[in-house]
């Protein structure tokens, strides 16, 4: 064998051996670093700074931020995090970088806002984002929805939601639900009607698929709240009046209390317990609902939502 | 006179081809298609924004690099090739060398600007349906990041005209960093006191303003460009690289060649 192809042989066995090598050695480093656990931390957390450090390319950095705040909050989402501390921090500059960047503002009070494992249980957090969003895009009604839907699901403060979906409702172009909201919010807060006129708002006013499913889901949850209610009450009024309680939920339509069996937005039919409660036969995959659930369900760690 | 401007600036241009500038678009198209297909991966509502605003940084970046590095090079290289001579010893004057020198860097950067361009309007098709009116301010952008390669090629011609290539770049990049701080330093200047403010203030004024040439944040999320500052930044950017120009000229001028 020639000189040259023997050291071109060599050189290229060597090369190869060197690149398993390294690969082997980066996963060795991943197992010792994530046994090391280190503590979250954000090196830079001055807007201001940042700011300045782009070089006048802000919107790229907040492009760059905003898609970190997204991996933080799906990576933790997933691992079934309760605590989310570089959350705010990260909306906060991804917002000072670009405060037009109103898809941070939009989801990023909704990562904020729910209680874990939903979100990060910062509805307050989540209020100041959306205010600091209102303050700078006044002209996107989305952003009053936003604040209102916090206010009115998160806070509960429903002088506060009537109040935004007010403001929203002034500016141009604003969906006409939002006055709706904004009248009957005083009248009817709290009520399982008003929650459903807010989530069909926001499935109908959006055109992203995760935001549509999320809306979606909570749709079925509250369908199902109302449904195992209505069984429930109906089920106690069966056996005042029976003597006994149903043996499966066909009884209550024979006794002419209902016209059909229900079946849950899954397609699956409800099951009636002994004791006289009423049960969804898949709760895995009805997240959000509050009625239905086994005795001491615990919930699977978060997942993606399924599509609508 | 002008043909020979216009000679030196086509040979400026087509060293660059040869030196394979425009290998850079390649490099482009790779980043631009990658963002184009993966943004939407792993982030959520901003496809067309970082198409827009990672499109109109590489535009500028890749271009500032190319500015500087072959700008630093034009005077330089033709010495240590000797070429120089065999340019000067013909009826050409050394102004007529530096402006065709210059017109023809600035061209390639056109070029290559133009081809990113295409490539940017690409991959917002590729992430969007169809184009949106406000989709035409990103070619406002475009013309500014233009605008700001004349001023940064005047700069690296004229360290080129008496520095080394080294120190040349330091000195051009270091001005295309300060001079994105312009308006900080404006406001600092009107902050300070004295002797301070008038340097400060001096300072301010005679390094480029690069960042009223940069529109991407705005222009990304469809926010119209006033004609007033259209205008302005096209006189102050003609105008500086002008001045920049002259003093390249003058010292290139007096430089003894021996």
């Amino acid at each position: 064998m020639k000189s040259p192809r023997r050291i071109t042989l060599v050189a290229s066995v060597l090369l190869g051996l060197c690149l398993l090598a390294s690969v082997l050695l980066l996963r060795q480093l991943d197992q010792v670093r994530n046994r090391a656990a280190p503590q979250e931390v954000l090196y830079l957390s001055s807007p201001k700074v940042l700011k300045r450090l782009s070089l006048g390319y802000q919107g790229l950095l907040a492009d760059v931020y905003w898609t970190r705040a997204v991996q933080y909050f799906g990576s933790k989402h997933y691992a079934g995090a309760r605590s989310y501390e570089l959350l705010a921090p990260l909306l906060e500059i991804t917002t000072a970088l670009d405060p037009n960047l109103t898809v941070a503002y939009e989801f990023g009070a909704n990562f904020l806002a729910p209680q874990p494992p939903n979100g990060a249980g910062m509805p307050q957090a989540a209020v100041e984002l959306a205010e600091y969003g209102v303050r700078n895009n006044p002209n996107d009604w989305h952003l009053y929805y936003d604040l209102g839907f916090i206010y009115y699901v998160e806070l509960k403060d429903y002088t506060r939601a009537s109040d935004a979906f007010a403001r929203g409702s002034r500016v141009p172009d604003a969906h006409p639900f939002l006055k709706v909201m904004a009248a009957q919010m005083a009248q009817h807060s709290g009520e399982v009607g008003m929650a459903r006129m807010l989530w069909t708002t926001t499935y109908q006013s959006t055109a992203d698929r995760s935001i549509r499913a999320n809306a979606a889901a909570h749709l079925r949850a509250l369908q199902v709240d109302e449904d195992v209610g209505t069984l429930e009450k109906l089920v106690s009024l069966y056996r005042e009046q029976k003597g006994h309680p149903p043996s499966v939920l066909g009884d209550l339509q024979t006794a002419g209390m209902l016209s059909a069996v229900p079946v849950d937005p899954l397609g699956h039919s409800y099951k009636l317990m002994s004791d006289g409660h009423i049960e969804v036969r898949d709760p895995d995959n009805l997240p959000f609902i509050e009625k239905g659930l086994p005795p001491g369900y615990v919930a699977l760690p978060p997942k993606f939502l399924p599509s609508d | 006179m002008s043909s020979r401007i216009a000679y030196i600036a086509f040979n400026t241009f087509r060293e660059a081809v040869r030196d394979r500038v425009l290998y850079n678009l390649v490099a482009f198209a790779v980043l631009m298609s990658g963002a184009a297909i993966l943004v939407g991966q792993i982030s959520i509502g901003i496809e067309r924004l970082v198409v827009v605003n990672l499109g109109l940084a590489a535009v500028s970046l890749f271009g500032m690099v190319i500015a500087i590095f072959i700008g630093i090079a034009l005077v330089s290289k033709e010495i240590d090739k000797r070429t120089l001579y065999t340019v000067l010893s013909r009826p050409v004057q050394r102004w007529e060398f530096i402006v065709g020198k210059f017109l023809g860097l600035a061209g390639t950067l056109v070029v290559n600007t133009v081809f990113m361009a295409v490539g940017v309007f690409a991959a917002l098709l590729y992430v969007s349906p169809h184009f949106q009116v406000a989709d035409t301010w990103i070619l406002v952008a475009l013309y500014f990041i233009v605008l700001q390669f004349l001023i940064i090629t005047s700069l690296a011609l004229l360290f080129s005209s008496f520095s080394s290539p080294l120190l040349s770049a330091v000195f051009a990049f270091s001005l295309f960093v300060i001079g994105s701080f312009s308006e900080d330093l404006r406001g600092f200047a009107a902050l300070a006191q004295g002797a301070t403010r008038w340097l400060a203030t001096a300072a301010a004024y005679l390094v480029p303003d690069f960042s009223s040439l940069n529109v991407i944040s705005s222009v990304a999320h469809g926010q119209p460009v006033a004609s007033q500052l259209i205008l302005s930044n096209t006189l102050y950017a003609v105008v500086y690289a002008g001045m920049i120009l002259c003093g390249a000229v003058v010292i290139f001028e007096h430089r003894n060649l021996k």
